[in-house]
């Protein structure tokens, strides 16, 4: 699931990890929601990991998860947690601090 | 209770309960917390909500072997590690034996951002792995309401924890919930109305500047409860509500006696002395020697080797020490032997469950066969007639239950009416009350006493007298006067008077004795007299009789003479010759 591509224009990976609980519709809409953000804004420049608690549940308690879905900010810092299915774009934006690319 | 006690023949099926393990809370609860079902514990600030859930899961794991998972919103697990480890519990030492599991949960809104639609299923399933992980019985989410602050949509929030006590329920999981009090509502955020099974509400309150916590249950369904507000505290050992003991009288009762320590005091009960086991009050107007006599039990006690707690609310130990050595109470010498341990303060230094929760501490620590506490009251400065009544009826109820012999002192006030009345009512909680006061004469005063009940023997109806010399209390022999028993200077009067009496009727009798010699003697002269007056005519009469031998010898001699020279006639009659 994770894509890594390295841009030298931008040294900066993005880190962004999505937890989600089995196949919900919630869970499969945020997780179209983000790759559709990512590649369109973050293309080339993002590691996207996503977290199925039930498979994992032990991993929810290091990213002090409680709202599923849930997209967490590793890197860059500081720690950045957006908690929904991602449905309205601008807020996601502005909760990732990504500036969007219109003009690409 | 009753109602409990009532049902029982009938055996019902009780709710199955948890055992909290936590001192008295279980008596209350008759049985502990609702089992598989959750419980609200709400508070106000400083109660010991978080104390009261983290001791429920500790007890629960070391006392029923029932693992536990507390999930905190509040504290981090380092922080209440170190917060409960003065209580004792290695949160830990738990940790490691799988035992206990703590998820610290962060909720932080300034980083999260909400977009489109969630649950709270994250929340779930740690829970649910931290339950699994250990196979928890017991769960503890101390305080779920500061999800409240981290999550702007309040409709799914509440939804959301609906689901998770309904799942919590479903999952058979013994629950705990801490909330905060609200504003005329039970919890801040109304979880009262999605836990409906158990309610317990703690409370702090101050009184004339006197703390004391309090716990209510305030509901319970499907079971009877205790409906009062009892205090409770938090003790070096965890929570403990009390009354402990006190809900119902079923005691050992001992039939061994123990001596009062004044050895006339014994003669005025049936049995010689108090039960073992037994509480008595001494009662008395300022002055009546309660301490002394206090002291004088407390002494004897330890002569026999065994055990005393003294409580000295008026004088500190030193001064308790040398007041008696002065009336020939040795403390000291036990104080040493550490058979004797006085714990001296003021009422005041603590609030009454304070004191009893020290007395129960100390007793349980130093075992002893008896307990002093001079004066009961002044306990009332701490609290009012009620509390103190309620906290001593549960001290005497205590100490019953340990077989441990109760002695208190209270003050009375004087006046003719009251004398006989403690302010705290508590005449009717003890075994054995004994009275001691004034009583006032012409131009002094003495003191008295005597039993006013001694329950299970007979007892002395009379009014001792007693003085306090330099070798202790001295009960004085009853003098009957001609209008009864008189004390004090009547007595020495009396006693005068009986002295004199006494005195002028063995000089009567040693009179009569010389009476008797004198005329003894003077018969026995007589006597005398009369006998050397016998011997005198009697000597003259063998004289006479002498000479008339003699006379008739010669007589006879001369004849005799006569008839030799004449020719003898030999039929001469010679013996009536000579008559």
């Amino acid at each position: 699931m994770a894509e890594d591509f390295n841009d030298p224009l931008d040294t900066e990976t993005w880190e962004l990890r999505l937890y989600v609980a089995g196949q919900t519709p919630k869970s499969v809409t945020a997780v179209a929601n983000l790759r559709k953000y990512c590649e369109q804004h973050l293309k080339g420049r993002y590691k996207l990991e996503v977290v199925d608690l039930l498979v994992n549940p032990q991993l929810a308690e290091g990213d002090q998860i409680l709202a599923i879905p849930t997209l967490v900010r590793k890197v860059p810092e500081p720690i950045r947690k957006i908690i929904g299915d991602l449905s309205n774009e601008e807020k996601v934006l502005v909760g990732l601090d990504v500036r969007p690319i219109i003009s690409k | 209770m009753q109602e409990n006690t009532l049902s029982r023949p009938a055996a019902l099926p009780q709710l199955p309960k948890s055992p909290t393990g936590i001192e008295g809370l279980d008596e209350i609860t008759e049985g502990g917390l609702p089992k598989g079902r959750p419980t609200l514990i709400c508070g106000s600030a400083g109660c010991g909500k978080t104390l009261m859930g983290i001791e429920f899961l500790v007890r629960g794991i070391q006392e029923f072997d029932e693992p536990g998972v507390l999930m905190a919103f509040e504290e981090t697990g380092e922080e209440l590690a170190a917060n409960v480890a003065s209580l004792g519990f290695d949160l830990k030492d738990l940790q490691e034996r799988k035992m206990l599991r703590v998820d610290h949960v962060h909720v932080d809104r300034s980083e999260i951002e909400e977009t489109g639609e969630y649950d709270l299923e994250g929340l779930f399933i740690r829970l649910g792995y931290a339950i699994d992980s250990i196979g928890a019985k017991r769960v503890v989410l101390d305080t779920i309401e500061s999800l409240f602050s981290g999550f702007p949509n309040q409709g799914v929030l509440r939804s959301e924890i609906r689901r998770l006590f309904r799942w919590l329920k479903d999952r058979g999981v013994t629950t705990v919930i801490t909330a905060e009090r609200g504003d005329g509502t039970l919890t801040r955020q109304g979880l009262e109305e999605y836990v409906s099974d158990c309610v317990i509400l703690l409370d702090n309150r101050v009184i004339d500047q006197i703390t004391t916590r309090r716990l209510r249950i305030v509901k319970y369904r499907g079971s009877t409860h205790g409906t009062n507000e009892y205090p409770y505290l938090i003790t070096e050992d965890g929570i403990s509500v009390l009354p402990v003991t006190s809900l119902r009288l079923e005691h050992e009762v001992s039939n061994n006696i123990v001596s009062s320590g004044i050895p006339a005091l014994d003669e005025m009960f049936g049995r010689r002395g108090f039960y073992q086991g037994s509480s008595v009050l001494i009662t008395g107007t300022a002055g009546t020697a309660k301490t002394t006599l206090a002291s004088a039990f407390a002494e004897k006690i330890c002569q026999q080797g065994q055990r005393c707690l003294f409580f000295a609310f008026e004088e500190s130990p030193q001064q308790l020490i040398r007041n008696m050595g002065s009336v020939g109470i040795d403390l000291q010498t036990h104080v040493r032997e550490n058979r004797l341990r006085i714990e001296a303060s003021r009422p005041t230094l603590n609030g009454l469950e304070q004191h009893l929760v020290t007395l129960h501490r100390l007793v349980k620590e130093f075992r002893p066969d008896a307990v002093v506490i001079d004066p009961i009251t002044n306990l009332i400065t701490v609290g009012n007639v009620s509390e103190v009544r309620s906290m001593l009826t549960r001290l005497i109820d205590f100490l019953k239950v340990s077989g441990i012999t109760a002695f208190f002192t209270a003050l009375v006030n004087g006046g003719a009416g009251r004398a006989e009345m403690t302010e705290e009512g508590v005449s009717s909680l003890v075994d054995t009350w004994i009275s001691v006061r004034d009583l006032e004469g012409i131009g002094e005063r003495n003191r008295g006493l005597s039993i006013l009940k001694s329950r299970g023997m007979a007892h002395s109806n009379q009014v001792r007298e007693f003085i306090v010399t330099d070798h202790g209390i001295e009960l004085l022999d009853v003098v009957l006067g001609p209008t009864g028993i008189v004390t004090g200077a009547g007595r020495l009067t009396q006693q005068l008077e009986e002295h004199a009496q006494t005195l002028a009727v063995q000089q009567e009798a040693e009179r009569r004795d010389r009476e008797l010699e004198r005329r003894r003697r003077m018969l026995e002269a007589n006597i005398a007299n009369l006998r050397t007056e016998f011997e005198s005519v009697e000597e003259e009469l063998r004289q006479i009789s002498t000479h008339e031998q003699s006379r008739q010898q010669a007589l006879t001699t001369g004849k005799q003479r006569i008839t030799a020279a004449n020719p003898p006639a030999q039929t001469a009659p010679t013996p009536e010759s000579g008559q």
